[in-house]
């Protein structure tokens, strides 16, 4: 094997040497144009540039009520909370995950009780922290197919996932954390700007 | 030498096309004894064939656009000659590939068809499953409904629960923050050509392996040892052609009465084929009441479903999916039972495929339902079956009392 016709012997050790050196060149190429189009697969400049924050106007928004609105593609909720709903939030602490919102799902200035700047108003991106469906709004204390100690809040179809009218989760349900609450501020008193906060976006 | 020998010998001499129909058509030797069992594969190509023909007739119509793509579809339905039936094809097809190939895999697990010699054509056959599971994935976002959208939501959201990466694995994946047209049109680019080229290469080198080792027959027995002194074929193998082109053209043409039946008669099954709230655009602020994965995902889903969330998130549940599709790779080194056949196995395997079989399709029944308390608790027994009868397959295979195989096939 080793004898070349004319009697010359190979240098098997070169050889080894040549075809490591020449598939280690060849595997960088293809890396080298691997990148590009690993790349190219990223979120391009104008999907990056079209997470503009939206203006809501929360005048129409009666008590009880939920105003969707579209940030960034996904569903915004606006809920204006009624007395009643916000004295029943402090009172199932013991069956929620993260009752004091310790895991950072909304800016500093929303870990209250009621994960809101103002209590009455909740604010938060309608996705399940699970997979991200959008749940729904179940406000009716109590419900038939959710138990007679529903507080009201929000169903995940999906999963099953549940929160309260806090967007806190609830133990036992697929989804790990609380909803998150974008960063949000007042213009006035019935405008509300989602995306921007006090500090900037 | 008549005009057609003359061509065939300087074809003959420039490509090797009449050793290549004799090696795996006219003298590819198939065991005698094939049953109705073995009807699936060949039907699984013709599925293969079907789908790519009536899949290249749709992209002259269909846009990849999220602004375009539902009302393509339904141009393609209303406006389109014939397109009705190209696009019903497609979508019953897509089903059916699936019952194919489940029966197809079932027929392996009995008569232990992955066993040596054959561990690469199963593992080549389950990257095929993987690759058509991805491939309906994929396919299912294209026509833009509720349940196109928000099922592409929850899937590439599964890559998102991968622990540091997740984030943005789910975002490259998307190519943007949410499933958008970004989304739609890559999808698109994988659907039609690099997931088909994948699966076309997929099912020759499964074909290869296959005609390499030579096919296995309900009798677990490997035809190969009795062979005739002197024409060393195969006493027990009969030619594929005409015998088993033959035999599977009945089940073609009983496969196509089924399939013409569901094309023309309940194309949506009930919503089993093709969802009701598919035929509503889709809407990212607003999830259906109630998604459920199309019927062949639905076992998984289950799965899925029934772990829950642990050290707050959810990427147990999502690894549980992942391992029970991994696990199928291993099965050829799990089963330590002397016998390949179910004909002579003992008992403990024959009640583990039950069970088996009674867990898969319960899960894909359960994963079909909304979530409750009692359906969690039964999906989580059957996710334990499931797992149970491969992890201890090593065991229950090696101490079952099998029946002594015989030496040539059976009837």
């Amino acid at each position: 094997m080793s004898q070349e016709a004319d009697g010359q012997k190979v240098d098997t050790r070169k050889r080894k040497f040549l075809i490591a050196a020449t598939s280690a060149v060849g595997g960088v190429a293809v890396v080298g144009m691997a990148v590009p189009l690993v790349m190219s697969m990223l979120p391009s400049a104008r999907a990056k540039a079209a997470g503009a924050p939206v203006e809501i106007d929360i005048s129409k928004v009666e008590p009880g009520m939920l105003l969707t609105a579209e940030w960034r593609g996904k569903p915004v909720w606006v809920v204006n909370r009624t007395k009643e709903m916000l004295d029943l939030l402090g009172k199932h602490d013991d069956k929620l995950v993260d009752p004091n919102s310790e895991q950072p799902q909304q800016p500093p200035y929303c870990k209250n009780a009621t994960r809101s700047i103002k209590p009455e108003f909740l604010v938060a991106v309608g996705i399940c922290t699970h997979l991200g469906c959008s749940p729904t709004y179940r406000k009716e204390v109590g419900a038939e197919d959710l138990g007679a100690d529903w507080p009201g809040g929000f169903l995940c179809p999906c999963h099953g996932s549940r929160f309260d009218l806090a967007a806190r989760v609830f133990k036992n349900v697929p989804a790990p954390v609380n909803l998150v609450i974008p960063p949000h501020k007042y213009l006035s008193a019935t405008k509300l700007l989602i995306g921007v906060d006090e500090k900037g976006a | 030498m008549s005009a057609l020998q003359k061509v065939m010998g300087w074809v003959d001499d420039r490509f090797p096309l009449t050793a290549t129909y004799k090696a795996h058509l006219s003298e590819y030797y198939a065991p005698k004894n094939f049953n109705f069992w073995y009807f699936f594969g060949s039907l699984a190509l013709l599925v293969l064939v079907m789908q790519i023909v009536t899949g290249i007739f749709l992209t002259m119509n269909y846009k990849p656009d999220s602004g375009l793509a539902f009302l393509s579809v339904e141009y393609i339905m209303r406006d389109v000659d014939w397109g009705w039936l190209i696009r019903y094809m497609h979508s019953t097809g897509a089903s059916m590939f699936f019952v194919v190939v489940y029966l197809h895999m079932f027929r392996g697990l009995m008569y232990g068809s992955y066993r040596k010699p054959r561990e690469l054509i199963w593992i080549f056959g389950v990257l095929i499953y993987l690759a058509l599971m991805a491939e309906a994935f994929l396919g299912y976002l294209l026509p833009w409904g509720q349940m196109s959208y928000w099922g592409a939501q929850v899937i590439v959201n599964l890559f998102a629960a991968v622990p540091f990466i997740g984030d943005d694995l789910s975002i490259w994946i998307r190519g943007d923050y949410v499933i958008s047209d970004a989304t739609l049109n890559r999808f698109f680019a994988f659907h039609v050509i690099a997931l088909p080229l994948v699966l076309i290469a997929l099912v020759a080198v499964h074909l290869v392996a296959l005609h390499e080792v030579g096919s296995n027959n309900p009798d677990g027995i490997e035809i190969k040892k009795k062979k005739d002194p002197v024409t060393h074929i195969p006493l027990d193998g009969i030619p594929f052609h005409p015998y088993y082109t033959v035999k599977d053209i009945v089940g073609v043409i009983v496969f196509l009465m089924v399939f013409s039946a569901i094309v023309f008669f309940g194309p949506t099954m009930g919503g089993y084929f093709l969802e009701g709230n598919n035929f509503i655009p889709a809407d990212p602020l607003k999830t259906p009441p109630h998604i459920a994965p199309l019927w062949y995902f639905t076992p998984f889903y289950a799965i899925l479903r029934a772990v829950p969330p642990m050290f707050g998130s959810q990427f147990p549940g999502v690894v549980a999916m992942g391992m029970s599709i991994v696990l199928i790779f291993f099965l050829p080194w799990l089963d330590r039972g002397k016998v390949k056949s179910i004909r002579y196995r003992g008992p403990i395997y024959k009640f583990m495929l039950a069970l088996f079989v009674v867990s898969f399709v319960g899960l894909g029944y359960l994963g079909l339902l909304p979530p409750s308390p009692v359906a969690t608790i039964l999906a989580q027994t059957f996710s334990v079956i499931y797992f149970l009868f491969f992890l201890l397959m090593p065991w229950y295979t090696s101490i079952d009392k099998t029946k002594p195989e015989p030496e040539r096939v059976t009837g």
